[in-house]
């Protein structure tokens, strides 16, 4: 008898954000039979606090060819962004922002009825050559939930099997490598399936909880990542976390670049427009590590505001309030409540927080996952795809753009889903044994039975101080070194952590436990790789290396839960254009 | 600070029971109601249960009924009680455990009004439609909904018939695809709603104006959808 009741789908994805709702929607639209998996209902998905809005070069407001948004994008990620990944996305976004659109997203609009665009960072026209571009697609500054509310919606359209609230433990892999299906456990009962699929689409976001101070929801745990490295798979680039520029002080909570875009900007103690020093051309609008860097070194020389001098502040009151009620309405609200400041009258105060994983699972432009055998051969993962900010395609490289995150999770949503459509195999019955299964259901057992003295909260605050203060905006080898070690105790003192409440109706404690688990298998992936990058490029800025070697370094590191690392080369082959070759990156 | 709440496992025993919880908030990681909650589950008992994700009022998870008003936890600032606080869950919904409640009916109601855009026009991917900005400006006040449910569970109507009337949220959304320019079943969204309960079952007490976290106002909206419908001879 089986111990665990099975249900078979066409494809299983992992994740209701923007990513793992295009993939679904991809699918049920054609009339597969797809489960979407998600620990929380659909909308509450952290694509929701996506503000800024979407990149594609439409051309609505001004001049603008795909080409210069790849340039942007690949300069952007310092050089170690796969470009032949980057042409696909920058090449397909204009039209799957008009698919969007199509579907009902309420996009704000010019005066002529196209699609509103507004200045991002990082953005430039004729490769870098004619100043800013306007080339980020915005619904007001709440284009997230107004993308994850369209694409919900789509899929209760197209009939997709929801198993809202039901928490994923692990990925079922046959003797042979092959991922048929994931275990996952219903919230509300606490009972267990195994959802059986031709493939599994993984599509779980972000890990941004590994740091004490972040602009992500609670539920960024990386559970993909972990699923992923417990089946024996690496990461890659998991070094590289963006620190976005403007989160609240003392919250976290973030504000849109879109301000800086509608021509908002950060000046220090002294009143002074300090970007004009670091970035003479694009100034407030600079790429993200270099904005956050900046405002790093003004707090750090003692320029900040405040009487703790622990902040700078972002004016926008100039604009005036017709453009903030209009544009900026929901920035507005939240300055208000976290900062109790009102834009219109005051600046906010604001800190670098970190924000985005550039790193992740690693797939081609299929969201295909590679991994590397034992020779140290690339090849796929039969069964797996991974999308959205879990994945490493790499589009983002070392650092991403503001705008290229909501672009990534539709572009390679859809590109996932159109690829199982035309390439799926049915499973090898006879390779699924029972055994599989039931030892993806192990965390699940071992958290019931797990006795000792720390509480999972306890084992958590520990990580997120050891990752705030060892890995941050800057880094120095010694203080990573010494980072890891503590990383290292951690993960024995794990083994010797305990759940207390063993309920099955609606155990978040038990979730969190599971959590937890993903929270630290990441956070060492991201400490081996942070030491092992001799040098700086995007947003891994090391003090003890302080330039860019683009002689070792154009590579991208794996990491696998063996602690083991190697190396993937950075893909420079585009099909339409020759190479972006790497240049001193100014802004 | 005391902090009262809502405490059912069907687990442990059929009925609920309030508890509290004394608490030096200066502790709380975050000045809001949710930090508070998230310290207690941390520090004090791990097995309080309530949902949770953005932490800055734009997923609706954390809805709540907070000394007696629905609200958000994670934007309700601590600061705001007068060193006392009770947390009941939702009301009008099937408690699951503690503060979660089952909204099953609740987004059984979203989908009875068809919440997609419907467009029968061939779609061509070249170009976006055209919506002007006065059209598009119909939206506002609408679209930004977050599922929280602080609306419908705190409607006296909805209480009374949470089978029949759509309750403020769904009502809202219907508006929403109404008044979009580029949706072209105007009269078959109006004509759903055609009976005596989907939105005549309001009796304006406009408490889900009262508690939106986002200020938005479905109350009115359920009289625009009524005069539509007049208009269009529904």
């Amino acid at each position: 008898m089986k111990l665990i009741p099975e249900h078979s789908f066409d494809a299983i994805i992992i994740g209701a954000g923007g990513a793992g709702m295009r993939a679904s929607l991809q699918l049920s639209r054609r009339g597969f039979n797809v489960a979407l998996v998600s620990k929380v209902f659909p909308t509450r998905s952290h694509t929701v606090s996506a503000q800024g809005g979407i990149t594609a070069a439409l051309g609505n407001v001004d001049n603008d060819n795909w080409l210069w948004h790849m340039f942007d994008t690949v300069k952007g990620s310092d050089y170690i962004g796969d470009q032949d990944c980057i042409e696909y996305m920058c090449k397909n976004a204009s039209e799957v922002v008009y698919e969007l659109e199509h579907m009902g997203m309420p996009f704000s609009r010019l005066d002529n009825g196209k699609i509103y665009q507004r200045p991002f960072g990082g953005q430039s026209k004729n490769f870098g050559k004619d100043g800013q571009a306007t080339r980020t697609s915005a619904a007001a500054d709440r284009t997230g939930h107004a993308l994850l509310h369209t694409l919900y919606q789509q899929n209760l359209k197209s009939n997709t099997v929801f198993f809202n609230e039901w928490y994923t433990l692990d990925l079922v892999k046959t003797d042979n490598g092959n991922i048929v299906g994931v275990v996952a456990v219903c919230m509300e009962t606490g009972e267990l399936s195994f959802l059986k699929g031709k493939c599994v689409i993984l599509a779980t976001g972000g890990c941004g909880q590994i740091f004490k101070s972040t602009t992500n929801a609670i539920i960024n745990t990386g559970d993909g990542l972990g699923m992923v490295l417990r089946a024996g798979f690496s990461v890659q680039d998991i070094e590289m976390w963006q620190f976005h520029p403007t989160g609240i002080s003392g919250s976290g909570v973030l504000v849109t670049e879109g301000c800086r875009g509608e021509g908002g900007y950060l000046v220090n103690a002294n009143g002074e427009r300090f970007m004009e020093r670091y970035a003479p051309n694009s100034k407030d609008l600079a790429s993200r590590d270099v904005v956050a860097r900046s405002i790093s070194l003004e707090i750090r020389e003692g320029r900040g505001c405040g009487k703790n001098k622990d902040h700078v502040h972002l004016k926008l009151d100039h604009l005036g309030e017709d453009v903030i009620k209009t544009f900026l309405p929901g920035v507005r609200d939240l300055s208000i409540t976290f900062a109790d400041v009102d834009p219109i009258k005051n600046s906010i105060p604001v800190v670098p927080t970190c924000h985005y994983m550039m790193g992740g699972i690693p797939t081609n432009k299929f969201g295909q996952v590679i991994c590397l055998d034992d020779n140290g051969i690339e090849k796929i993962v039969s069964g797996l795809y991974a999308v959205g900010e879990c994945a490493c395609v790499s589009v983002h490289g070392a650092n991403r753009l503001g705008g290229n995150s909501l672009l990534d999770l539709v572009v390679f949503g859809r590109a996932a889903g159109e690829h199982f459509i035309n390439n799926h195999s049915d499973i090898n019955e006879s390779l699924v044994k029972d055994s599989d299964v039931e030892f993806s259901a192990r965390r699940f057992f071992d958290w019931n039975n797990k006795k000792g003295e720390h509480t999972v909260s306890e084992i958590r605050s520990e990580l997120k101080n050891i990752m705030q203060e060892d890995f941050g905006v800057f880094r120095t080898g010694s203080v990573m070194a010494n980072g890891l070690k503590k990383l290292f105790k951690l993960r024995d003192k794990m083994k010797n952590t305990f759940l207390s409440d063993k309920s099955l109706s609606y155990n978040m404690a038990r979730i969190e436990a599971l959590e937890l688990d993903n929270l630290i298998s990441v956070s060492v992936t991201v400490a081996i790789a942070a030491n092992k990058r001799t040098e700086s490029r995007g947003a891994h800025s090391r003090e003890d290396y302080p330039n860019r070697d683009d002689d070792n370094w154009i590579k991208h590191i794996l990491v696998n839960s063996d602690d083991k690392v190697s190396y993937r080369p950075v893909n420079v082959t585009p099909s339409t254009v020759d190479p972006f070759k790497p240049t001193v990156r100014k802004y | 600070m005391l902090i009262t709440v809502y405490r059912y496992n069907h687990e442990d025993d059929f009925s609920y029971k309030m508890q509290e919880y004394n608490i030096d908030v200066s502790k709380c990681n975050g000045v809001m109601l949710l930090d508070a909650l998230i310290y207690i589950k941390d520090n004090l008992d791990e097995s309080l249960t309530f949902r949770r994700s953005c932490g800055e009022g734009v997923c609706g998870s954390d809805a709540m009924n907070i000394n007696g008003v629905n609200g958000l936890a994670c934007i309700t600032p601590l600061n705001k009680f007068n060193d006392k606080v009770v947390l009941r869950p939702l009301p009008g919904m099937p408690v699951i455990r503690d503060l979660v409640v089952d909204m099953t009916a609740f987004y059984n109601h979203y989908r009875r009004i068809k919440p997609f855009l419907q467009n029968d026009e061939s779609v061509s991917y070249n170009a976006e439609m055209l919506q002007s900005k006065d059209d598009r400006k119909k939206l506002d006040g609408l679209y930004e909904c977050i599922l929280c449910a602080s609306c419908s569970s705190f409607c006296p109507s909805y209480w009374w018939n949470p089978d029949r009337f759509l309750g403020p949220a769904a009502a809202l959304q219907a508006l929403r695809f109404v008044n979009d320019s580029r949706d072209n079943k105007t009269v078959e969204r109006l004509s759903y709603l055609d009976d005596k309960y989907n939105i005549f079952s309001c009796r304006s007490i406009r408490n889900c104006m009262y508690v939106c976290p986002k200020g938005l106002d479905p109350s009115k909206a359920i009289a625009e959808l009524r005069i539509k419908m007049l208009n269009n001879n529904i």
